[in-house]
């Protein structure tokens, strides 16, 4: 997330964007002492030390005795076992997170001042243990270690402050309420409550940067939680798990369920005692979500899903500065992002050179290792994924997409892809219409604005969207065109905790972040009192 | 002051021995702490005053000189003026900065004054008189509450897109006023001085405070600590000195764009006429009071006893928000008066680093000889005294808990306020009358009410003419809170994100766009 540099107090880092992260400043959140500072290593060797369901404060084995194997992607090595959570774990959870939420209890009679410094004390936590959670990510999702140490880290740490500093400022409302009788008099408040139990199922492209996204609001409101890491990247969920318990949360009011999506999610959602469930994965994945709170108490769901993201290239932008902010805006993570922008539209008079630009950026890319300095592209994150990519490439060069480099896999072993750039591509294409979440880039042409903001409108997703210019008009009219949940204009993946993230159509339901995410982490109570007399 | 912190630091304790400290729970203090900090804090670094002049600061409890301290006049605060502005301007390090990093200041300040409470909480009482006990279980913990709390909105103060009528796209930004001038009093020198910072850094702003000359030492300690989170140069300036050079320095200065003000009526007349006279700046005052506590017939006799008590006593009745009117119901009124007297006369007044000791000497000699002279008017004026009414000690400032009875509302003890341990108690009959009597004041700070009946808990809390109304309970502050008064007792509030409106400048930026669309 804020994938922006800080913008260092001396120094300002002129491209204003992402991504580029080692040679920028990056000020260390103790101080801000400009200038170089030394990249940081990964932790050799890293200890893997929880591998268990996280229950109650307590480490729990399965009750089936199932485990989970845990992979490297980029080597395919076993890296350990994790228990698997299924129905009877997510039971146990579920009673666990609903004693911590009865009335009266620690979490519930905290003063909401206290449930937020926890929340700090958390995020000093993972500052503490920084370099080894962005190795454990980087390990077990593929991600380049320095992303994960600057992007995803640095996104933990602040959702978490950023959260932990609204629990005591999420406030009801006096209201002058009035029926227009004479003998009625009424005073009337609001009381913003927690929800409940809150059932949590994130994805493995931000392990971490998903988990604190999701429980900072949630415990900030004072709900409980239960929550699913993906079966890919429990990793770093489980090492939280040990800070949450650290940092003095009391028993029950996270629990971590690390499980597959079929067993754990799937009870998650249809559970009779869960009173919400937030989800960010796949559209098709939603749908089931959405389906199951129906099926089973009406729970409320949030939902963050997929996108197929439009990127708008006017001729009048800063071209090189806007292909670089194409590329990052679509290869950041192995192209493993909802955000990513995978329709870049190109205005015609530019379009060439766009691509030509494009390609020679895609082809500098390094491809390696992701705990070695100097990568900065990992492998996908498991042979599925993999082979869907490699498919979605195929059908772009059957349906007539031009491959202007890349196109295959990349080295001897492990999920790598080589960056992949497409031209002359129609919106009919499938590499036009679906969510590839690969390194594979789609470049079309445009020629007015009525017609790109048709063309990228016409999509069931509405995530995000980019648009590149230097006029003010077309920057405006664009931006309130699109039927997007964020909109970038002359930058792209430019996100904070304290901006919201969501979707507008098929891509979601509901914002994460900022104080939007509040409203989906409470009920609001309106109490009204009988007065003998009102007066203004 | 401050209720909730006691039951928060001292679990188990009931409520009616909430001035009884658990030694345990309170780190034996330092009676001799040292003192670090003694000049003038510009720029983050010490300075002389330009006239080299120092002041001593006394201790209350004994009367003799603690340290001599360097003394701001007009010609310091222009420097202090200088590097604030200065660090205010477009593109300085401050400006620039994250809101979130702001933010981080402000938590890392408070954890640094966490760290360090114990040799806060030694020089507060040794430099005030207030207890040690107090200090460290009231006074500490909210400055750092009251940091933590405001280090959480720096960003979270959110402008506003706006839907204005024709072709154009609208939204507000929340930018800093500027240069905050900031003048404290000595009641609370450590947590008025959280109180201000906290709104005024998390917004954005950069501070002159000038501390009050009887209590300088916390604050130049504090303004040590400031320097090691890593606030920027210039953002904070902390000047000691007194109110007619240094204070009417800040309030008429040109190049100062707010003055906030807690302190005397009297003197906040003075700031807002100096603002008007020179540039308008804009003005948050924090004046006195003559907070009304009114007791009806059902309530629970004991708590609002002990509650009326701390209203009044808590801080050596050193309180702007102090309940000085203790309205009692005819029914009750000669019990609860019997009993108040009681609790009055075991009030412990002695060494305020004892831990047993409740209350502590006045603040300064002419505190102590103003408060002297309520009591005479009180007798003299036909007040029953009921018990104390005469000086506690051979040294120090020190004076005995007073309880007066048979009360009138016309009494100069029922209308002025006293700022000492002198409690007023008042007879009435019925809730139409205590209202109409209880806002018969120029003041309006705070006032409370003590009853069962939830109707006439409503039907007097929004009767009275006050800025903070408690029921059932007195003093209760919340760092998440508003506090400020009705009327004579100042303008603006502090605390709350009402306390972040005082600290703002609203910019309305309006672009115009080709087509409009919902």
């Amino acid at each position: 997330m804020n994938s922006q540099p800080d913008n260092d107090h001396q120094q300002q880092s002129d491209n204003g964007c992402n991504h580029q992260i080692p040679n920028q400043n990056h000020k260390s959140e103790h101080g801000d002492r400009p200038g170089m500072q030394a990249l940081p290593m990964p932790v050799p060797d890293p200890p893997i030390q929880y591998t268990k369901l996280f229950i109650s404060n307590e480490w729990h084995e399965s009750c089936s005795g199932r485990k989970i194997p845990v992979y490297n992607p980029a080597t395919g090595e076993l890296l350990c076992e994790v228990e698997e959570a299924d129905a009877e774990d997510v039971e146990k959870a579920v009673r666990s997170a609903r004693a911590a939420f009865q009335m009266g209890s620690p979490w519930r009679s905290m003063d909401a001042s206290d449930r937020g410094h926890l929340l700090n004390r958390l995020a000093d936590l993972v500052e503490r243990d920084r370099l080894l959670l962005a190795t454990l990510e980087a390990l077990d999702s593929g991600k380049v270690f320095l992303m994960a140490y600057f992007v995803d880290l640095m996104a933990t740490i602040k959702t978490l402050r950023y959260y932990g500093g609204w629990a005591d400022k999420i406030h009801g409302k006096t209201i002058p309420v009035g029926d227009g009788q004479r003998y009625c008099h009424y005073f009337t408040y609001t009381r913003h409550e927690p929800i409940g139990v809150c059932g949590q199922i994130i994805p493995w492209n931000f392990p971490l940067m998903m988990f604190a996204w999701k429980i900072a609001p949630a415990l900030c409101c004072g709900n409980t939680v239960v929550i699913k890491p993906a079966e890919q990247t429990p990793l770093s969920a489980l090492h939280m798990a040990a800070l949450i318990k650290e940092a003095g949360f009391p028993p029950g009011v996270v629990n971590v369920v690390p499980g597959y999506g079929q067993t754990a999610g799937c009870a998650i959602s249809h559970h009779m005692d869960i009173d919400k469930v937030a989800f960010t994965g796949s559209t098709a994945v939603g749908k089931l979500i959405q389906k199951a709170a129906g099926d089973s108490n009406l729970k409320r769901v949030t939902l963050e899903l997929g996108g197929k993201n439009p990127n708008i290239v006017f001729a009048d932008c800063d071209l090189e500065y806007a292909v670089e902010q194409a590329h990052s805006g679509l290869f950041f993570n192995q192209g493993q992002c909802c955000l990513a922008g995978s329709r870049v539209f190109v205005e015609e008079p530019i379009y060439e050179e766009f691509v030509r630009r494009s390609v020679e950026r895609a082809r500098s890319k390094v491809l390696g290792n992701p705990l070695l300095p100097g990568v900065d592209q990992g492998p996908q994150i498991d042979q599925k994924q993999f082979n869907k990519i490699m498919e979605l490439i195929e059908s772009g060069k059957r349906e007539g997409a031009t491959l202007e480099c890349g196109g295959s896999p990349w080295g001897q072993q492990g999920l790598f892809i080589q960056p992949t750039v497409f031209s002359n591509v129609t919106d009919d294409m499938r590499i036009a219409k679906e969510e590839i979440f690969g390194p594979v880039q789609q470049i079309m042409c445009f020629r007015s604005v009525h017609e790109v903001i048709q063309r990228a409108n016409a999509t069931h997703y509405g995530l995000a969207a980019g648009v590149f210019t230097n006029d003010i008009d077309k920057a405006l009219t664009v931006s309130s065109a699109l039927q997007a949940g964020m909109v970038w204009v002359n930058c792209y993946n430019a996100m904070s905790a304290q901006c919201p993230f969501g979707g507008f159509k098929m891509s979601g339901n509901g914002r994460e972040l900022g104080e939007y995410a509040l409203q989906e982490y409470t009920e609001v109570k309106a109490v009204t009192i009988k007065i003998s007399q009102k007066n203004s | 002051m401050l209720r909730t912190v006691f039951s928060r630091a001292l679990p188990g304790l009931s409520r009616l021995s909430v001035c009884h400290y658990s030694a345990a729970a309170i780190p034996a203090p330092n009676i001799q702490p040292e003192v670090h900090y003694n000049k003038l804090f510009i720029n983050n670094q010490w300075q002389d005053a330009v006239s080299g002049k120092t002041f001593p600061t006394i201790n209350p409890a004994t009367g003799e000189v603690i340290c001599q301290v360097a003394e701001a006049d007009e010609a310091d605060v222009d420097k202090a003026v200088k590097a604030a502005h200065n660090a205010f301007r477009l593109g300085s390090p401050w400006r620039r900065m994250d809101a979130s990093h702001r933010g981080l200041l402000l938590n890392r300040l408070a954890d640094a004054i966490e760290r360090d409470s114990t040799y806060l909480a030694e020089l507060e009482t040794l430099d005030n008189g207030k207890p040690y006990a107090v200090a460290y279980t009231v006074d500490l913990p909210n400055v750092v509450k009251c940091l933590r709390y405001y280090a959480g909105w720096a960003d979270k103060w959110e402008g506003k897109t706006i839907p204005i009528d024709g072709d154009y796209f609208c939204y507000t930004r929340h930018e800093p006023i500027g240069v905050c001038g900031q003048i404290i009093p000595w009641n609370f020198p450590l947590l008025m001085q959280a109180w201000k910072l906290g709104p005024a850094l998390a917004t954005g702003n950069t501070v002159v405070m000038k501390v009050a000359e009887q209590t300088p030492l916390t604050a130049l300690y504090v303004a040590s600590l400031i320097k090691e989170v890593g606030f920027p140069e210039g953002v904070v300036n902390i000047l000691p000195g007194m109110g007619p050079s240094a204070g009417a320095a800040i309030a008429k200065h040109m190049d100062v764009d707010k003055v906030a003000f807690t302190g005397s009526t009297e003197v906040g007349h003075l700031i807002q006429q100096a603002s008007g006279s020179s540039n308008l700046k804009k003005v948050t005052l924090e004046l006195g009071g003559k907070s009304p506590n009114i007791i009806l017939s059902d309530a629970n006799m004991e708590d609002a006893v002990e509650q009326s008590h701390f209203a009044l006593f808590f801080n050596q009745g050193q309180c702007c928000c102090a309940g000085s009117r203790t309205y009692v119901q005819a029914d009750i009124y000669d019990e609860f008066v019997e009993r108040s007297v009681e609790r009055a006369k075991r009030r412990v007044v002695g060494n305020p680093f004892d831990l047993k000791t409740e209350q502590g000497p006045q603040v300064d000699q002419e505190q102590f000889n103003k408060i002297l002279g309520y009591i005479s008017s009180g007798k003299r004026e036909g007040a029953k005294l009921m018990c104390g009414g005469g000086v506690a000690a051979d040294r120090g400032y020190f004076i005995q808990p007073t309880v007066f009875g048979d009360v009138q509302d016309n009494m100069t003890i029922a209308r002025e306020e006293i700022f000492g341990p002198v409690m007023q108690i008042l007879k009435f009959k019925s809730l139409e009358e205590v209202v109409t009597r209880a806002n018969d004041t120029k003041y309006g700070l705070a006032a409370a009410v003590f009853t069962k009946d939830i109707d006439k808990a409503n039907y007097v809390s929004n009767g009275l003419r006050a800025g903070t109304v408690w029921i059932n309970c007195y003093d209760v502050f919340g760092a998440q809170a508003p506090f400020g008064g009705y009327k004579a007792s100042g303008n603006g509030r502090e605390l709350g994100e009402y306390g972040l409106d005082n600290y703002t400048e609203v910019k309305t930026v309006t672009i115009k766009v080709p087509q409009k669309n919902s």
